[in-house]
């Protein structure tokens, strides 16, 4: 099925260099991602990770344990 | 703002709950008793000799045991968990109740239909994807609903922050959909017969970068999102470090989504594909690790409640679990180490340390905590609770110890080598016999789980019977108040991101498919990764009969037909497989366990009467042999009522059928039959015993016709005709 579309890069030059394109990308956006967290004030970051912890139920949540 | 009242959907939790419990006990029986095939082949032979049946074969029973562990069973787990925890942390009712109940239904519709055709023998062969192409597309139908309606509860929400659980249920439901749409691509040539449009190396890559994704996003990722969710909630304190969460997530997601080669290494992927595998599954252990601390440090200083509360135990072993098998992922992906490790039971022990303890008793866990929310009582016996966690953590070490122990021994004893430079265990045999106790110490291993979870039904049906039924939960909350799209001052980045569900949606997307895409395309698109051997020869009629009985029975469950270049394997089996070889399989057959023999060579290393005792009892050719019989394939005739079809199929997909040896299909398929049956009659005790039989027209011939053909393509033609 695929053969109707793949003899298109049979010929293509340069296309070992796809995968290191990508491996750029991915660090790029590893590097951003990870100075964008460490970034991240804590006041926002307490109060996200209390976000389960919330109980805001009418019925009081139950502690059976 | 003014507070919104609204209820949350406690009856669609119940009822996955049931259905987890359900599935899950139907689950590890079936896998109980593949574990009892081990050790008795005849088990189910319940009508004595040569009378086999044929859907209770090992072949057939083990698809359904996995299907059924992993999307039964935890399907059903992670459907409750997030049904239950997305409602909470998003401050919203479901999306759409309708919506719930097709997501519910449908899904169970599909299980039954699954646990009704794989024993029947529809199967496309490949492995987590067995399912034959009108389940597959309810799969996604079904799959596509769960996202609507998840995606419809974040867009509807109270809560203006998106907790990391949620993103970790966005990426399995995108992840999921993308690999499932792409592994299962099939030509169907009838109502449960299809092909796969992939061939060979192609069809080998698509698959497991689709397995090891399953295994990364439908047992890892959604198990994920559950543990940031239930681990704090029942500790009573927030996760260890949420930033960390953050890079967990991200990292995990990128990283995965290139790892399927792993499971390819020192075959005939190309080698470049292979090493890109290798690099990126060592990586995974920074995210895997960097998630299993935060989970355990998020009970510093609690470890108290421990000793006290058995959903924490359940939990500390899953985590704990889960930090052991994602070190051995990245440990096998080393090609020295894969090398001991693949297609021995190493590999079985490993993904059931993963499915065992992470699955679950991260399941167990949860059910158990959320039985005293959903029932508003306590838990029925906290005593047996805790019977259960030793119970099953002693099963789990009675699992996996010893298949560590076989691998290995199978690994050793395969590679061992005389000094004269023979194989020291020539016969295959020996090195199953060897680890017969290993098989018997696992399957008390499972017995034990499996009782342990009785104990878990028990406890939870009692907890139900004394609890009152609150179906919806009365809670309020204000709703969200309009902010433009736009970053507001003293947002973060991410902060911003997270409030944009679709945008984050789509990142999550691109960043799933850059790693697939790099990975797939290239193999299937430049001709150059796989290169033709011009002796190579589509199936005959007979042959392609015989090929998609080889698939019915599931003989790929146990036999590799992929040979390694290794001295010890081409000793053993002949020369290593080439990516040429295989450009006309529709679907690959490589196996990735070796409880038999690989057949990549078999064929014309016996003669056919060989084969046929051997299908009718292999402990009458082979003493010790722990292969199931196949005694209905000399009974049932050969249905080529499609032949024509499955030609035509696959000439559409590449393979050069003529026009006229489609027509003549028949008339050549018969020929090769009479041939099989004639080569059967130079053995007097064939002809005393089934001589008037007209075995020319059963199964069995066109099943010897295949096996008699595998590998033998490139001794027509020496290696030299290798051609780029």
């Amino acid at each position: 099925m695929l053969r109707f579309i793949s003899h298109n890069f049979d010929g293509m030059e340069g296309i070992e260099i796809y995968p290191i394109i990508s491996l750029l990308l991915f660090f790029i956006v590893f590097v951003t991602m990870l100075i964008i967290v460490i970034k991240m004030p804590k006041k926002n970051i307490d109060e996200i990770s209390q976000l389960p912890l919330d109980n805001d139920t009418n019925s009081k949540e139950n502690n059976y344990e | 703002m003014e507070k919104e009242q609204f209820y949350y959907d406690n009856k669609i939790v119940k009822m996955f709950l049931w259905a987890t419990i359900l599935w899950g006990i139907v689950g590890m029986l079936v896998g109980l008793t593949v574990a009892l095939l081990f050790i008795y082949p005849g088990l189910l032979e319940f009508a004595g000799s040569g009378n086999s049946i044929s859907w209770l074969s090992f072949g057939r029973l083990r698809p359904l045991h996995t299907n059924a562990v992993i999307f039964a069973f935890v399907g059903n787990g992670i459907f409750l968990g997030v049904y239950y925890s997305t409602q909470r942390l998003l401050k919203a009712r479901m999306f759409n109740d309708v919506l719930s109940r097709i997501n519910f239904w449908g899904w169970q519709a599909i299980i039954v239909a699954a646990a009704i055709t794989l024993p029947l023998g529809f199967t496309s062969s490949k492995e987590y994807a067995e399912l034959e192409w009108p389940i597959d597309i309810a799969v996604v139908v079904v799959w596509v609903v769960f996202g609507i309606n998840l995606i419809g509860t974040i867009l509807k929400r109270r809560q203006r922050h998106i907790y990391v659980a949620i993103w970790f249920y966005i990426a399995t439901f995108i992840t999921i959909a993308v690999l499932y749409v792409f592994n299962n691509l099939e030509m169907p040539v009838s109502a449960f017969k299809s092909y796969s449009v992939y061939s060979g190396v192609q069809d080998a890559l698509i698959q497991w970068w689709y397995g090891h994704n399953a295994v990364a996003f439908f047992l890892t990722t959604p198990v994920l999102g559950l543990m940031y969710y239930f681990v704090p909630k029942v500790a009573n304190r927030p996760i260890y470090s949420y930033r960390l969460s953050i890079i967990h997530f991200w990292t995990l997601i990128f990283l995965y989504i290139w790892a399927g080669p792993h499971h390819l290494l020192y075959t005939a992927l190309p080698e470049w594909a292979q090493n890109l595998g290798t690099v990126f599954s060592v990586m995974l252990i920074f995210p895997s690790w960097g998630g299993m601390i935060n989970g355990l440090l998020t009970l510093r200083g609690a470890w108290d409640k421990v000793r006290e509360n058995p959903v924490l135990k359940f939990f500390v072993v899953a985590i704990t679990g889960y930090g052991m098998a994602t070190f051995e992922g990245p440990m096998l992906s080393f090609k020295n180490v894969n090398a001991i490790g693949h297609y021995t039971d190493w590999i079985v022990g490993h993904v059931h340390i993963a499915a065992l303890a992470w699955n679950g008793f991260m399941i167990a866990g949860i059910v158990y905590w959320l039985a005293e929310k959903l029932w508003k009582t306590p838990l029925y016996s906290k005593k047996l609770a805790n019977a259960h966690f030793w119970i099953g953590t002693i099963g789990i070490l009675f699992y996996a110890i010893p298949l560590y122990v076989a691998g290995f021994t199978q690994a050793f004893m395969w590679k061992q080598f005389n000094p004269d430079g023979t194989l020291v265990y020539g016969n295959f045999l020996e090195t199953v016999t060897q680890v017969i106790p290993m098989y018997m110490m696992r399957a008390i291993g499972g017995t034990l789980y499996l009782t342990g979870f009785i104990l878990l039904a028990i406890n939870i049906i009692k907890t139900a019977k004394a609890g009152s039924p609150v179906e919806d939960e009365l809670a309020e909350a204000a709703p969200l108040k309009k902010i433009s799209g736009q970053r507001i001052a003293g947002e973060g980045w991410h902060t911003w991101l997270e409030r944009r569900t679709v945008l984050f949606t789509i990142l999550t997307t691109v960043a799933i498919l850059i790693g697939g895409l790099v990975e797939i395309v290239p193999v299937l698109l430049v001709k150059s990764n796989v290169p033709t051997i011009s002796s190579v020869k589509p199936y005959t009629p007979l042959e392609l009969e015989g090929r998609d009985i080889y698939i019915r029975e599931g003989c790929n469950n146990c036999h590799s037909q992929m040979i390694r270049p290794f001295r010890s394997e081409v000793e053993r089996y002949g020369e290593y497989s080439k990516a040429g070889e295989f450009i006309y399989d529709f679907p690959f057959l490589w196996g990735s366990r070796r409880t038999g023999p690989d057949v990549h060579r078999i064929g014309g290393k016996y003669n056919d009467n060989w084969h046929f005792n051997h299908m009718l009892d292999p402990r009458s050719t082979s003493p010790g042999s722990i292969m199931p019989r196949y005694s209905w394939l000399i009974k049932n005739d050969m249905n080529a009522s499609n032949l024509e079809s499955k030609m035509r199929g696959l000439a559409t997909l590449g393979v050069p059928y003529t026009e006229e040896e489609i027509s003549g299909a028949k008339q050549a398929l018969l020929t090769q039959a009479k041939e099989v049956e004639n080569n059967l009659r130079q053995d007097p005790e064939y002809v005393k015993n089934y001589g008037s039989s007209n075995i020319q027209n059963k199964e069995i011939v066109a099943l010897i016709a295949y096996l008699q053909r595998l590998g033998t393509d490139i001794k027509a033609n020496a290696p030299t005709a290798l051609k780029k």
